[in-house]
Parts: C-alpha cells; structure tokens; sequence
C-alpha cells in the first residue's frame, strides 16, 4: 500500500499547492509532504530489505532494491532543497508567475522521479521519464533571465530527444518479448524471457535505451545540456537534477543491463564501461578548466555519473559499488548545490573568479564549501571515499585492472581540479568592492545545510547494517552479488 | 483482400517518408506545420490498415489517439501559446542549404534500411518490412531536423515527427500493445507540445527572436 501513497503524497500536495495561497503557507505544506514521502519512503525501504521486493497494485507498480534505494534519495534530497527553497523569495525577483508555478511544479518533478524508480510497466517508467524533463523545464527556466531560457531550450529538447529514442528501445523489447511468447510489459517479464529473446532486438533496445537515457544522465557524448541547466536552475532545483534525477534515468538503463548480462550478451558491460569511461575522461579535463561554481558542479555529476556506468560494467562485486556510488552522489551534489546556491547568494555570483577569500570573509560558509568540495571528489571523510573504494576493490578482485587503474587515474585528475578551484575561492585574496554580507543567509538555508550534512558525514565513518542491506539488495536488482 | 491491402499499406509507408523529408527542408512555419499534420494522419491511415489485416483491435485506439493528440490537439495548443510565432514566419539562415540537406536525407534513408535489416531477419512480423525501415528513417530525419532547424518551431515539428517514426515502427513490431503506452505517447506529446510552445513564447518576449539555434551565451570559455 506504501508505494501508490508515496507516488499520492507528492501528487496531491502539487494540487493543493497551485490553489491561491500566501507564499509562507506554500512552503511550508511543500515541506511537510517533503517530509511525509521520507517517511514513506523509509517505511517501504524498510519493508523492500526485508522481503527484496514489494509489489503495488495492478502489476503497475513495484519496488525492489535499486528503486527502494532511488525513492529513499529523491525523498531525502526533495526534503532538503524544500526547505532550502522555503528560504528563497519566490514571487520576488523573479517574476510573479515563476514563484506561484515554483512549488506545483517542483512536487510534479518530485513525483515523475518517484514514478520513474517505482513502476513496474514500462510504458509507465517511460512517460514518468519523459514527464521529469517537462515538469521541470520551467524550474530551470526559473529566473527568466536569456541564459535560463536557453538553458531550459536546450534541455527540454534534447533530452526529449532522449526519451523518444528510449521509447523505440522499449517498443523494440516489447518486440523482443513477444517474439519470445511473453505479453506483458513489464521488468519483471524483462528479466524472465531476456535469454529466450532474438539477441540483435535486446543488443539493439538496450543500445538505444543507453544512448537515450544516457542523454537524460548527463553520460558523455550526450551531455552537452546538462552544464547548462545544472548551473542556471536555482539551488533546491539544481539538488534534485543533479542528485537524482540524473540517477533515475541511469536506473532505467542499469535495470535492462542486468538481464542483458544475465543472457550471456558480454557486450552490454563493456558498452557500460565504455560509455562511463568516457564522461570520466570528459568531465576530468573539462573540471581543469571551468570558470562557474555551478558548472563545476555539473561535470562533477557526469564524472560521478560516468563513475556509476564503470561500476555497473564491471558488474559482480563492482554492484555494490555502484549502489553505493548512486547514494553518495545523490547526498554530496545535493548539498554541494545547495552550499553554491547560499554561497552564489552571500557573494552575488557563481563565477569561480568573483568567490574569493571566503575562509577569512565567512568561516562557515568556507568550511561549508571545503566539506562540499571534499564531499563530491571522493575524499576520506565522506561516503563517495568509501563508495569510490568499493567499486576499486570490487574491480581488482575481478581483475580488471586496465580499467580500474583509469578509473583511479582520471578520479585523481577531477580531484586535483575540484581541489584547485576551491583553494582559490577559500584562500586568494579577495579584491576590494566583493564584500560579503554575513547576515544574508537566511536561517532555511543554514537548517538545509545542516539537514543534507548529516548523512554524508555518518555514511563516510561508517554504514548502519540497514543501508548495508539496502545496497545489498539494489547490488542484486543490478545483477551482482552482495 | 490481404495483398491489396498491403501495397495501399506500402503507398501510405512511401508518402510517410516523403514528407519526413519534407519536414527536414521546408522554411515556412506553417507549412511545417501542416505537413506534420498530413503525416500524423498517414500514421494513423497506417493504423487502420494494419488493424484491418491483422484484426488487432489495439491499432484502432492507437490511431484515434493520434488523431486527437496530433491532429487536434497540438495544432490548437501551438496556436494558443505562439500565434505571432507561428503565422508567417519564415526561416531565413539555415545551416545547409536544401540539396545538401536533401542529399542528407536520402543518405539517412538508406542508413535507415541498413540498420532495419538483422533486425527483421531476427524477428519476422507482418508489415515489418515496411513499418520498421521507414519508421527509423523518420526516426533518423527527425533528429536531423532537429540539429540543423534553428527556428523554436521548426525543431519542435522536428520533435514531433521523431515521435510519429517511432509509432510508425511501432505499429508493425508491438501491434498489441497496452492502451496505456497509447495513453501515455499521447500524453507526452500534448505536454512536451505546452511546454516547448510556452518556452518559445517566453524566449521571444525576453531575446526578442526565436531563432534558438544562434543561442550560444553558456559555454565553458568566455
């Protein structure tokens, strides 16, 4: 029962929100259904590590672990990035019709990513991925400004192009299925007759859904929107695309890739790896050069994304891995987004160049901004370090040690330059004229902050059995073992 | 009765590909328009067919809900929300020129059979062999329109028209699919329609031009 109300909660409070009604009050509700889907979303990642899969109703939804792991993050960073946005002066600056659509649109955006992880028909995970790029188009083209507007252009049509080149990679499974007596088109009939379908249809739909779904993911060559939205969405915005939504369209590829692996097609893997080394290559020399915070952000997460892809290719071990790797980025580049969006805010700009001095300026924000900085390139304090660690033990035990020794490499890489950036803005003399104002952080923001710091600090020392068994059990749903 | 009407089915394939082509090279927006009026409605003529030779009833909901998503709905939409846009506005730079972009499209054409070919062997259905090539090329002739069009609307029917390749294909290799992809196709094309027509409005009102093409202010160097 737990799985429609998740999906009802976001659904409902977007309706009661786009009833007239003072901004406070918006918030506040948007907050609330926030926190009641955490809630909900435990209590099912609860029940999923117990039983491995909970079926909803009329064999539309269901929910094993990669999805139970999924709607657990997108609950958890929609709870953070509402209460950061309950901070922001919607209806303000930005155009009055932009603040009254802010918190409707941000719900439905909330509830395509959930639907996305938690159908079990595809042509219900389709139009859910399709509808996460169309309900939030508007909340990237939020500040009305020419580079929003081009920025949300870009990334409505391109990633529809995606979601459209995803759809002929279902259809073409559904062929497959047919083909091979199974009528239902569902992930569960996926799974049970891949090995009895006629080979090129798989090899051909898995390599469409990758190449499209990539797209939405934000894997390289197919990236090109994603810098752009990612940095010109506001901060709670940026959280939820950069956090999850990105994870959720490489959870449909991830989701088809185990039955391919399954059904003895080697090809799918290496496809994988060779797609993920890619955007690490891509995103390591583009980290070098960029000039914006928010851009840096972004190509972290098609490193991170790219990370993922290498993980789920070396497959066995290496899952847990990518599990894991799918939670802490979730965790780090949300509360990455939401530190730019207080720090774009104290110091009025996100460009690297105007962020300077901040450790003498404003201690805390600085502290803020290093823990980011140390939270997104993987260093020891913080869960992507562990995570990063897991998916190198998980390759070297298979021997994989071409690969593994780039994914080091080209990791070390974004790490300097992640490093180097963030040294400038905390320790170079800031030039006169770009003071910042210490009592301009509002008192949401902090209270985010705080709220998104928790888990990635705790996950980096050490993980409570339950997440272990969590991850465990999406480690299966992506055909390896624990 | 059968082969009858399997060559009108191969007529309406040919005259689907014809105006894909169409989409990539004609400047006038409401003419692009139009044409992908004409080719919703092959789509389901498609539909029909192959409901009638085939008795699948699924195929006749699939071409009413073209009918009403496509015909009726997504002009009326694009109306609404870009009247100024949309009434005589021509596309005046375009990256090629229409032989080079004409000589592409048959290039792709022909890509489009190539690529169908191991994939009909795999699985022979009815109708695939003309369903499925045709379908990827106006897969692979919408994308086009959609990289070299710079006009909003241009690549917004471009948009349009890779959707319809994916239903023309889908009409030969999942003719008994669920209402409910029905459903959602449709669904899709209405939203992605209200929200690409709202964008381009709010594009014109704040750059002045619609021209989304030279948009280039975000890139990594300055």
């Amino acid at each position: 029962m737990s799985i429609p109300l998740l999906l009802a909660v976001p659904l409902l409070t977007a309706c009661v929100v786009a009833l007239p009604m003072s901004l406070r009050l918006r918030s506040l509700l948007s907050v609330g259904s926030a926190g009641l889907v955490l809630v909900l979303a435990v209590h099912l990642a609860f029940a999923v590590t117990g039983a491995g899969r909970v079926a909803g109703p009329l064999g539309l939804l269901a929910c094993e672990g990669l999805g139970a792991l999924l709607a657990l993050l997108t609950a958890f960073v929609s709870l953070c990035a509402s209460l950061f946005a309950s901070g922001m002066p919607l209806g303000g600056a930005g155009g009055s019709v932009n603040g009254r659509a802010f918190h409707p649109l941000f719900q439905l955006f909330v509830a395509s990513i959930l639907t996305v992880v938690l159908s079990e028909h595809l042509a219900l995970t389709w139009v859910a991925l399709a509808m996460t790029t169309l309900f939030s188009a508007f909340l990237v083209a939020y500040y009305d400004t020419p580079e929003a507007l081009e920025a949300a252009w870009k990334y409505v049509v391109l990633t529809t192009v995606g979601a459209v080149v995803v759809l002929l990679g279902l259809l073409m499974l559904y062929w497959g299925l047919t083909a091979s007596g199974e009528h239902s088109f569902t992930w569960g009939a996926v799974a049970e007759a891949a090995p009895r379908m006629p080979r090129p249809i798989l090899w051909t739909s898995f390599l469409l859904v990758l190449v499209g779904a990539g797209t939405k993911a934000g894997v390289a060559p197919m990236h090109t929107w994603l810098p752009d939205a990612h940095s010109q969405a506001p901060a709670p915005v940026c959280a939820l695309l950069s956090g999850v939504e990105t994870s959720s369209a490489l959870y449909v590829v991830l989701r088809l890739a185990a039955p391919l692996a399954g059904a003895g097609i080697g090809g799918a893997r290496t496809a994988l790896l060779v797609f993920g080394l890619g955007s690490l290559l891509l995103a390591a020399l583009v980290l070098v050069q960029v000039r914006d915070l928010k851009r840096l952000l972004a190509y972290s997460t098609v490193e991170h994304m790219g990370i993922v892809l290498v993980a789920a290719g070396l497959g066995g071990a290496a899952s847990f891995g990518a599990a894991f790797q799918l939670l802490a980025h979730a965790l780090a580049k949300s509360f990455a987004f939401l530190t730019a969006g207080t720090v774009g805010r104290a110091c009025a700009s996100h460009s690297i160049r105007d962020i300077r001095g901040l450790a003498s300026s404003s201690p805390w924000l600085g502290l803020t901004l290093l823990l980011a900085a140390l939270g997104i390139t993987g260093a020891p304090p913080t869960a992507v370090f562990l995570s990063e660690i897991a998916i190198v033990r998980g390759g070297l035990g298979q021997g994989a040690y071409l690969v593994v020794g780039a994914l080091v490499v080209l990791v070390v890489v974004a790490f300097c330059a992640v490093l180097h950036h963030v040294h400038a803005m905390l320790f170079a003399p800031s030039e006169p004229g770009a003071a910042i104002a210490a009592g301009a952080v509002p008192r949401s923001f902090v209270g985010a902050l705080v709220l998104a710091a928790i888990p990635l600090l705790v996950l980096g020392l050490s993980l409570p059995g339950w997440v272990q068994d969590l991850l465990a059990r999406a480690a299966a749903s992506l055909g390896g073992g624990g | 009765m059968l082969v009858w009407l399997h060559s009108f089915e191969a007529l309406i394939a040919g005259l689907f590909l014809l105006v894909a082509i169409g989409i990539v090279a004609i400047r006038q927006m409401q003419a692009l328009l139009r044409l992908f009026v004409i080719q919703s409605l092959l789509l389901a003529s498609g539909a029909t067919l192959i409901s009638l030779a085939t008795g699948s009833p699924h195929l006749l909901g699939v071409a009413a809900v073209t009918v009403i998503a496509k015909v009726a709905m997504v002009p009326w939409l694009l109306r609404r929300t870009v009247r100024r846009e949309l009434y005589g506005r021509r596309e005046v730079v375009q990256v090629l020129n229409v032989p080079s972009a004409l000589l592409i499209a048959a290039a792709l054409s022909l890509l489009a059979y190539l690529v169908a070919g191991p994939l009909i062997e795999a699985a022979p259905v009815p109708f695939v062999r003309t369903q499925l090539p045709i379908g990827i090329a106006g897969i692979l002739l919408g994308g086009y329109t959609v990289t070299v069009r710079r006009e909003a609307l241009a690549q917004l029917v471009g948009l349009l028209a890779l959707e319809n390749g994916v239903f023309f294909a889908a009409l030969a290799i999942a003719p008994d699919l669920s209402v409910l992809a029905e459903l959602a196709a449709a669904f899709d094309v209405v939203v992605v329609t209200l929200v690409v027509g709202l964008l381009t409005r709010r594009i014109h009102e704040r750059v002045g031009d619609t021209s989304v093409g030279v948009l280039a202010a975000l890139r990594e160097s300055d």
